[in-house]
């Protein structure tokens, strides 16, 4: 464990704590956008440059942004006083089997067995080519999924014209 | 001769290996790749914001001269009576911002109020690692994903917008730090798609690699800057747009637009911390036009062949000053924008043009070797023109019978 892995999963950890326990919305959601930092951090640690500045791009760009409108337009930015509605145990059933399928992944994979990983070339030409053969079926689905998000949020956009008129 | 102009081409790397090579004997192993990186980061932050301090006072005399009037010619040096035509004003600016006292709201959000210059100005400081500043002068070379590395540090700038405008506590702030991230996220889609064609021809995300796909010579003389090609052309203005919008220049100001709310989402901030966002906003502006010179403009290559003999990093920093005054002419001539019409120019005009651009460039470059050079250049301009006057069309001023909707 190098020292820049300590920091770095320091603050993912700390951050995460922060966006779960702090009582503004806002500040939660900054939180979380300091995890999803040092998560990409952790990935351009592990040699993974390109989903590491996806990583930023993408949940730090557009993510946080996205949470950050949703929580300015839904309800007032004032901290919530009120106590959640559901008991906090109510979590826990997901939370373990959360854990399960990642430790059931973790010991399944060769670093559980201490085993060195094969290192495979990966550029961006691959990520590429790959995505544009291979993968074009998950790529095609998500264009669609995306386009139909697209077009439900447009409609309802729409809908509060016509109630105006 | 040529060596002479070689040196000084290169005399920023010559001295960089020369005092880490006379350090290796003093200092520890460990620190030496620290003492690289520091003599790589001294020049950017000597330079850049040297460069921001003259470009203000650059522009308010321009805007001066544009507006029939002087602007700022007394400050010169203190105790003399020389006033070096007004440039010392940028010191007297600098020392009253530093001694002016920091003025914090009282319901404002205190913590979130005090990181946001600083989320600000780290991401835009860091771009500047990437851009090749001159021959075998880039501070971090990322092969695979340098563009990459440029956009996403430029997309992590929108939130620090929002946290000074959300934790001021005022309405002006706010509606100015909505109306920044509505415009940044709107305009982030041109700038990328734009730039995503340079990509395509280049074959690769390293920004010297795509200075180096602009070497080529052609005509014996002429290099083959990006902008030499229709898409390239067309290509560089949607950028230059795109970035101008993004960098929040005139004509996209609204965000700060001092006429409606103040100044946007730094009104609550004053002293240092409203200097920070002025040099932010305009490293900002310099790094997007560093890397539309890298991109379009040849990064530092000359345009012709014969003047390769000045120094790599004039022409970048002689190209960098260009774009400036570009832009500072820009805000001098034109005014600001509306919200609706702002958005039906990134949504209606922009995204198109820039999605009808990168076909061009693909048919660009799949007709290399089979079309001659003249028909690639006529049909490109004809397949960018006919889309832009027909996109064009819906923009242009109507003037009919002025209806008074609420006055009738």
């Amino acid at each position: 464990m190098t020292l820049s892995f300590a920091i770095l999963a320091g603050l993912t950890v700390g951050s995460a704590v922060a966006a779960m326990s702090l009582r503004n919305l806002v500040h939660c959601a900054l939180g979380l956008v300091l995890t999803f930092a040092g998560l990409a951090g952790l990935y351009l640690q592990l040699n993974a440059e390109f989903v590491g500045f996806t990583q930023i791009l993408v949940y730090v760009g557009a993510v946080a942004i996205l949470i950050v409108f949703a929580i300015l337009l839904t309800r007032g930015t004032e901290p919530a006083n009120e106590p959640a509605a559901v008991s906090p145990w109510a979590g826990l059933p997901v939370a373990v089997l959360a854990f399960l399928a990642m430790a059931a992944a973790v010991l399944a994979s060769p670093v559980g067995k201490r085993l060195a990983a094969p290192v495979p070339e990966v550029s961006v030409k691959t990520l590429g080519q790959k995505l544009m053969t291979d993968y074009v079926l998950p790529l095609e689905v998500l264009a669609l999924l995306l386009t139909a998000a697209m077009l439900g949020a447009v409609i309802i956009a729409m809908k509060d014209k016509e109630d105006l008129q | 001769m040529a060596e002479v102009f070689q040196a000084i081409d290169q005399f920023p790397v010559t001295l960089k290996t020369w005092l880490l090579g006379h350090a290796a004997g003093v200092m520890p192993e460990w620190a030496l790749p620290l003492l690289s990186a520091a003599l790589s980061i001294t020049p950017i932050l000597a330079v850049f914001p040297l460069l921001f301090a003259l470009t203000t006072v650059i522009e308010r005399k321009g805007l001066g001269r544009i507006q029939n009037r002087r602007g700022p010619n007394r400050v010169g040096i203190p105790l003399t009576n020389i006033r070096l035509a007004g440039f010392g004003q940028f010191i007297a600016d600098g020392i009253k911002s530093l001694t002016k006292e920091d003025i914090v709201p009282r319901s404002a959000d205190k913590v979130v109020h005090f990181l946001a210059p600083i989320a600000l100005l780290i991401p835009v400081l860091l771009t500047y690692s990437v851009l090749p500043f001159g021959r075998n002068m880039v501070p971090l070379d990322l092969p695979q994903t340098g563009l990459l590395f440029f956009f996403a540090l430029g997309a992590s700038t929108e939130l620090s917008v929002f946290m000074a405008g959300w934790s001021s506590r005022n309405k002006y702030s706010l509606l100015g730090a909505m109306r920044a991230i509505a415009q940044m996220v709107s305009y982030e889609i041109p700038l990328i798609l734009s730039a995503l064609t340079v990509v395509m021809i280049a074959g690769t995300l390293s920004l010297s690699g795509i200075v180096e796909s602009q070497a080529e010579v052609r005509f014996g003389f002429l290099h083959s800057w990006h902008l030499f090609t229709p898409w390239g052309l067309v290509g560089f203005f949607l950028f230059l747009t795109a970035a101008a919008a993004e960098a929040n220049r005139t004509p996209f100001d609204l965000p700060e637009a001092e006429s409606e709310i103040i100044a946007g989402y730094f009104t609550e901030y004053s002293g240092f911390k409203f200097a920070i966002f002025f040099l932010a906003e305009y490293l900002g502006l310099f790094a997007m036009c560093g890397l539309g010179i890298t991109l379009f403009l040849g990064g530092w290559l000359p345009p012709f062949k014969f003047l390769g003999f000045i120094p790599s990093w004039c022409w970048f920093l002689g190209k960098l000053v260009a774009l400036i005054l570009l832009f500072i002419w820009l805000r001098g001539t034109l005014p600001r924008l509306r919200t609706d019409q702002l958005m039906g120019f990134a949504w209606k005009f922009l995204l198109p043009m820039t999605l009808i651009n990168l076909f061009v460039a693909g048919l660009w470059h799949l007709s290399v070797t089979s079309v001659p050079m003249t028909v690639r250049w006529i049909g490109g301009f004809a397949l960018l023109a006919i889309p832009y006057w027909l996109l064009g069309r819906g923009f242009e001023a109507k003037v009919g019978k002025r209806e008074y909707r609420f006055a009738n």
